[in-house]
């Protein structure tokens, strides 16, 4: 199992404690809250995410042939999600990131609420995250 | 009196639960919900009647003709038209706008001026930008008070003797304003200047009467009136869509072809180029027929009743911001929540039932002016209720209380 898997499958393990959609909701909106690691200097529009009705931002860093993920959105609950995709993919190798199947979204039930129309931009993000990881790849040869 | 029972019986997707909430659709600016006049109405045309229309010689094709024709009808005398000719259907309100936009390129020369608000839906701006571009003609565009209303002395300012054509929405689909079409067309008409109305808000919620509203062309979808969606009407002057050269070329629009040239049918055929949405326009003559029979002038009063109540509601919370604050409004609210951002309330009232629309609802000129990023907007129709505004009040309470 690849530490994708594995920080996936423990997400999923947390969410499943809660029984219903408002605790799962306010789980995110603490997330959403939390303090994070991002450089507001990347607020502009080159680093802005496609697709989002709430506007998100996101750049990446490498550190030791791993990646790091930083992103910022002006929405809680885009903010909340954002926090799960970085736990996820967050210093991970770019091959792993690139490889990795995201099953834990539609595991943790969040897919149906957070459906691919033109107001998520979740899609794109994970998008976006993967061209970031063939990107780094591509430099380290 | 509205007999609500009847209206809402007719409407099963109501019934509809979303996350074990029963749904409140307070959507209806975007598309409203289909009666099953309506919907039985598509059933029974591809059961009974489906067929080509205007040119068979057989039975299906004659009663299809006949009933696509009696919806024209239905159309004129619903919109207080004058002569069959001067209704063309088309996909819908933005198809409308484009053919327009499109076709009166031929009367426009370098210099002259298209007027259009600030309050315009994307559809009726960037036709005419793309107009603009072709012609060289000049876009100028109206200002909007900070109440949400057509700046009267703008207008009147930006009016000359350059300005052809004055495109402007009836009610705003973002503010709910209901502008003074009758006052702008006796402006407009000063300087000779062709009315274009967008009426895509307005039609399903008062009596429209393009004769007496004195315009050159008015347009609507059906999906905004009960009906289906992809079905939407052009209404223009006879005298006007005469001298309109053809939008789109094909079959229906023509009289006579030959390799060297051809020779196009009259109004209304000229401009609905192919075989039309025939199911479609036949259940909207089934909406309209729904609608007078409810009758427009009490959906009128039954709607100001509810954004009445609403407003009521509305002004209870103290984090409730209003975009859009005319006293001649339909039932349209747009709004914020202090501090939060539309698309977090948005997802949150979804989870509870309450179907809004959230974002910039295709005015993203207007939010800017005003620096929104996006709204909230809840719209209303004839089957919504009090209690479902109550309820909704309540959720917007709960959804302010799980984020802050």
């Amino acid at each position: 199992m690849t530490s994708v898997e594995k920080t996936q499958n423990e997400i999923v393990e947390e969410l499943s404690l809660f029984t219903d959609w408002i605790e799962k909701y306010e789980y995110l909106i603490e997330l959403g809250k939390d303090e994070i690691d991002f450089d507001k200097r990347f607020m502009k529009d080159e680093f802005l995410i496609n697709g989002c009705q709430s506007k998100v931002w996101l750049y990446a860093k490498q550190n030791n042939s791993k990646v790091t993920f930083h992103a910022y959105s002006d929405a809680i609950m885009t903010k909340g999600i954002i926090a799960l995709l970085i736990k996820v993919f967050s210093n991970q190798s770019p091959d792993d990131i690139i490889n990795s199947k995201l099953d834990f979204i539609d595991k943790i039930g969040l897919k149906s609420h957070l459906s691919a129309t033109r107001a998520n931009g979740l899609m794109s993000m994970i998008k976006q995250i993967k061209i970031y990881a063939i990107g780094f790849k591509e430099k380290n040869g | 009196m509205i007999d609500f029972e009847k209206i809402i019986s007719s409407f099963p997707i109501l019934d509809v639960k979303v996350n074990d909430n029963k749904l409140v659709y307070f959507d209806n600016a975007a598309t409203t919900q289909t009666p099953t006049q309506v919907t039985n109405s598509i059933r029974d045309y591809f059961n009974k009647q489906n067929s080509n229309i205007h040119r068979g010689v057989h039975y299906l094709s004659n009663i299809s003709t006949e009933d696509f024709e009696q919806s024209r009808k239905k159309v004129k005398e619903f919109i207080g038209a004058e002569k069959d000719e001067e209704i063309v259907f088309t996909k819908g309100t933005t198809d409308s706008i484009n053919l327009v936009a499109t076709s009166y390129q031929k009367f426009l020369n370098p210099g002259d001026e298209i007027l259009i608000s600030e309050m315009e839906h994307h559809s009726n701006i960037v036709p005419w930008q793309l107009c603009a571009e072709k012609t060289g003609a000049k876009l100028k565009v109206v200002s909007v008070t900070k109440e949400g209303e057509i700046d009267m002395d703008h207008l009147e300012k930006l009016l000359n003797e350059k300005t052809k054509i004055l495109s402007i929405t009836h009610i705003s689909n973002t503010l709910g304003t209901i502008n003074p079409i009758s006052e702008i067309t006796k402006l407009a008409r000063k300087f000779d200047a062709k009315v274009f109305i967008d009426g895509a808000q307005a039609i399903a919620h008062q009596k429209v009467n393009v004769t007496e509203l004195d315009v050159d062309f008015y347009c609507f979808s059906a999906h905004k009136l009960y009906g289906p969606t992809g079905v939407g009407v052009l209404y223009g002057k006879e005298e006007i869509l005469e001298k309109l050269p053809p939008y789109q070329g094909g079959g229906e629009m023509i009289e006579l072809v030959t390799f060297e040239k051809t020779t196009y049918a009259k109004l209304p055929s000229k401009f609905e180029a192919g075989t039309p949405n025939i199911s479609g326009v036949i259940a909207l003559g089934r909406a309209i027929e729904f609608i007078e029979e409810i009758n427009l002038d009490l959906i009128f009063e039954y709607e100001a009743m509810l954004l009445n109540h609403y407003n009521e509601k509305s002004t209870i919370l103290e984090y409730y911001e209003p975009f859009g604050t005319s006293l001649n409004k339909s039932a349209i609210a747009s709004f914020n929540l202090k501090k939060a951002h539309h698309y977090d309330i948005g997802v949150l009232l979804d989870n509870m039932g309450i179907a809004v629309r959230t974002g910039h609802h295709c005015t993203q000129p207007l939010h800017k002016k005003f620096n929104l990023s996006g709204t909230i907007r809840a719209s209303f129709g004839i089957y919504n209720t009090k209690s479902e505004i109550d309820y909704f009040f309540d959720c917007l309470s709960r959804a302010y209380k799980m984020l802050y």
